[in-house]
């Protein structure tokens, strides 16, 4: 039972994307909500120079060494960046794309240089290839364990661990820096245990999805998820449910079209996050725009409800107070002007008295809530 | 010396000058309106449309090529514009979603071509990290005539591209079709991306655009000036990476020119006048050693004020434990402006130090400067 489990391929290639995915999800939320997710970019190019610089060293190609040397390297990513940064002559923007170039350089011309023969070359390191991550097992019991799938495991739990453990002092140094450093939590130094987790998970994840493609699993899921919820911890869930979402439908859509796996399962997160950005209950652009309609439509019933307000009882109300009125005096076009009249009786503010528009008591009100909102508590009624 | 005369060295250093200038020139307008990163993510978007190209082309056609790239490229930055401006997202959330899943497609399309079987495919890779060695005097022509183009746009628009990297309020309130602008600055970054693809590829391009103009900003504080030096820092970047690629076996040209970029920004940083922080670094010496100098001199007088004696010899250990450290070196350089002078005071065998008249009068000078001089 459980041999079949981990024997079976497409099963292992999604759960490893998943788990790519949710482990990015859990440091690239605080990433993306803090603003400085393009870090995300720098230390996972750079990881290629901590990389080659642990390899030179130990000869190991995975494992421990390799992901504590990669999270070096990423610290010092962020590190040379803001000594640059903080030499104020420098914006961070500009400072971030010239380490990272640096450190990306030296790592290939050291590769060039020292590591022809081996296996990690620059295209694996920057596009990895999750299609083969059954080759390389651990045997545990009789099991073939894929390797990637045991360090993103590891990866994910370690993530998991710091965001629970830390979520408080997380939360606070992220929307309140000044005040996480007023009570004593040391946000810089929260802050640096966040990248150095990134940077971790970049080179546990490089095998499997490759550096440029990691930037997405990063960035993409916490960004569809910020577009759909303002609650921290549903950022965390519906991220991580988006990259689950995106890994499935990525492989069997790569699958389909016999492309890459990653790459598929990257644009996915794209597609997701599209999807959010179009249809999203309250931040998405056709909500933004449906509210904004109806905005107009309130305001058109509100300024007719005013207009024959201020004309009612007066001796022009026969001339100024009927339909075609609204258009030579509100200048509203006739289909204009007739949608706002049935929206209006619709509503039960106005009616029809003869040729005569009358306000419904409720219309009253609601003029009156407009023109004289000092006399509230009359039987004011709200428009909703 | 005779290896600069090798064709192809002369064809790798031709591109690696016309990329300095391309992207010194543009980049220089990225830097100044925070839009540095930019580059970075028309770069990676620009995978993709080499490989449309490619599928249209049919072949490794660098026309069809470059225009690919030029029109994913544009529309990365036009997928980044809307989603942040209709959306709660920030910029880097819109650069970064934008480069990731734009390079995803490449990948994508990179790995069809493959599987489609085409001979020809061969080479696409080289975009990716660029590979400087495959130019062609053909494809010389057509990143030659991509700068010039790029570089009469500069020319002909000079005041309005300046107006709105500095003020874009101002030049809307004075009728200039800022957005357009805005849109047009952002599409060049593409044309120079198209020139770096090759040399440098992807991943170095954004340094490429940064490096240059952020080390002739250090020199510079006229746009006239920023802009010309970025382009010939960059030019002789290229060069230089490409000749001590060509010294050496193995050695890739794009990681070079990076470094060589990168090496112009720090010594920039360091020692451009005004600005360098290594002046910087004097200067502040300068006032410590001024102040402490100054602090000394004035412990000395409010000694010798305290005894009612100008010519009351201070001991220098003393001296030493009412400032809490060594002030020897202080002291020598006091005495080596004649403002104190080392005396005996028998019979302790220890120096000990007193005002001349000059360092009473300088000692008044500070004391009164900091408004609260004592009898």
């Amino acid at each position: 039972m459980l041999a079949a489990f981990f024997d079976n391929v497409p099963l292992m290639i999604m759960l490893t994307g998943a788990l790519v995915g949710i482990a990015a999800t859990l440091v690239g939320t605080f990433l993306v909500l803090r603003g400085n997710s393009l870090l995300s970019d720098a230390i996972s190019h750079s990881i290629v120079f901590g990389i080659v610089v642990v390899w030179l060293l130990t000869r190991q190609q995975s494992g421990p060494v390799q992901i504590l040397g990669a999270a070096l390297a990423g610290v010092l990513t962020v590190f040379l960046t803001e000594l640059l940064a903080n030499t104020q002559r420098v914006k961070n923007d500009a400072a971030i794309g010239i380490v990272f170039p640096v450190l990306f350089s030296i790592g290939v011309l050291l590769l060039n240089l020292y590591a022809r023969d081996v296996h990690i070359d620059e295209h694996t390191v920057l596009l990895g290839e999750i299609g083969f991550v059954w080759l390389d097992t651990f045997d545990l019991w009789g099991l073939h364990i894929p390797q990637s799938l045991v360090w993103m495991g590891a990866m994910t739990l370690v993530n998991l661990a710091f965001v629970t453990l830390f979520y408080k002092e997380l939360k606070l140094s992220t929307f309140d820096a000044a005040l996480a450093k007023a009570l004593g939590f040391a946000p810089g130094v929260i802050f640096y245990a966040l990248l150095a987790l990134t940077s971790a998970t970049a080179v546990a994840a490089f095998d499997s999805v490759g550096a440029v493609l990691f930037i997405a699993f990063v960035i993409v899921p916490p960004s569809a998820a910020y577009l759909l919820t303002d609650r921290l911890w549903l950022m965390l869930g519906l991220g991580s449910l988006v990259s689950i979402l995106s890994s499935v439908s990525g492989y069997y859509l790569a699958v389909a079209l016999n492309v890459s796996i990653g790459g598929m399962m990257a644009v996915m997160t794209g597609v997701f996050l599209s999807l959010a950005f179009l249809f999203g209950p309250r931040y998405g652009l056709i909500a933004q725009v449906l509210r904004r309609r109806n905005q107009a439509y309130v305001n058109e019933c509100r300024t007719l409800a005013v207009h024959l307000y201020n004309h009612e009882g007066g001796p022009e109300a026969g001339e100024e107070n009927v339909a075609a009125a609204l258009r030579e005096h509100l200048l509203w076009g006739e289909a204009k002007a007739r949608n706002v009249l049935l929206r209006s009786y619709d509503q039960k503010l106005i009616e029809r008295q003869g040729e005569l528009l009358a306000l419904t008591p409720r219309g009253r009100a609601l003029a009156r809530e407009i023109l004289e909102p000092w006399a509230q508590g009359t039987g004011t009624q709200t428009m909703r | 010396m005779e290896f600069l005369l090798d064709y192809t060295i002369q064809n790798v250093a031709m591109g690696a000058a016309l990329l300095g200038i391309i992207s010194g020139v543009l980049g220089s307008f990225a830097v100044l309106r925070k839009q540095s990163l930019l580059g970075d993510t028309l770069s990676h978007a620009a995978l993709p449309g080499v490989c449309l190209g490619f599928i249209i082309a049919g072949t490794r056609d660098m026309g069809a090529i470059l225009a690919g790239a030029l029109i994913t490229g544009a529309a990365a930055a036009l997928f980044m514009l809307v989603l942040t401006r209709n959306s709660r997202l920030k910029t880097d959330a819109g650069l970064g979603t934008a480069l990731s899943v734009f390079f995803a497609l490449g990948v994508v399309l990179l790995t069809f071509i493959q599987n489609s079987g085409n001979a020809a495919q061969g080479g696409l890779d080289s975009f990716l990290f660029g590979q400087a060695a495959a130019i062609l005097r053909s494809d010389l022509w057509v990143m030659g005539g991509v700068t010039v183009v790029a570089l009469a746009l500069v020319v002909v628009f000079w005041k309005e591209f300046k107006l709105v990297s500095f003020d874009p309020v101002f030049a809307r309130s004075l009728g200039l079709p800022v957005i357009a602008l805005e849109v047009a600055l952002t599409v060049m970054i593409a044309l120079a991306v198209v020139v770096g693809l090759q040399m440098v590829g992807v991943v170095l391009m954004a340094a490429m655009v940064i490096a240059p103009a952020v080390a002739a900003r250090q020199w510079a504080s006229r746009l006239e000036t920023m802009v010309v030096l970025a382009a010939l820092i960059g030019m002789a970047s290229g060069i230089l990476g490409a000749v001590i690629s060509a010294l050496g076996r193995g050695l890739a040209t794009g990681p070079l020119i990076i470094l060589a970029a990168s090496a112009a920004v720090i010594v920039s940083l360091m020692i451009a006048p005004g600005r360098g922080l290594l002046w910087e670094a004097m200067r502040q010496a300068q006032n410590r050693r001024r102040l402490r100098g100054a602090r000394v001199l004035t412990t000395l007088y409010r000694l010798a004020a305290h005894h009612d004696n100008p010519d009351y010899p201070a001991e220098e250990a003393m001296v030493d434990a009412y400032h809490g450290v060594g002030t020897t070196r202080v002291l020598k350089r006091l005495e080596a402006r004649g403002q104190i002078k080392q005396v005996q005071h028998a019979p302790e065998m220890t120096p000990h130090w007193v005002l001349t008249p000059s360092g009473i009068t300088e000692a008044e000078r500070v004391l009164s400067e900091l408004g609260k001089q004592e009898g």
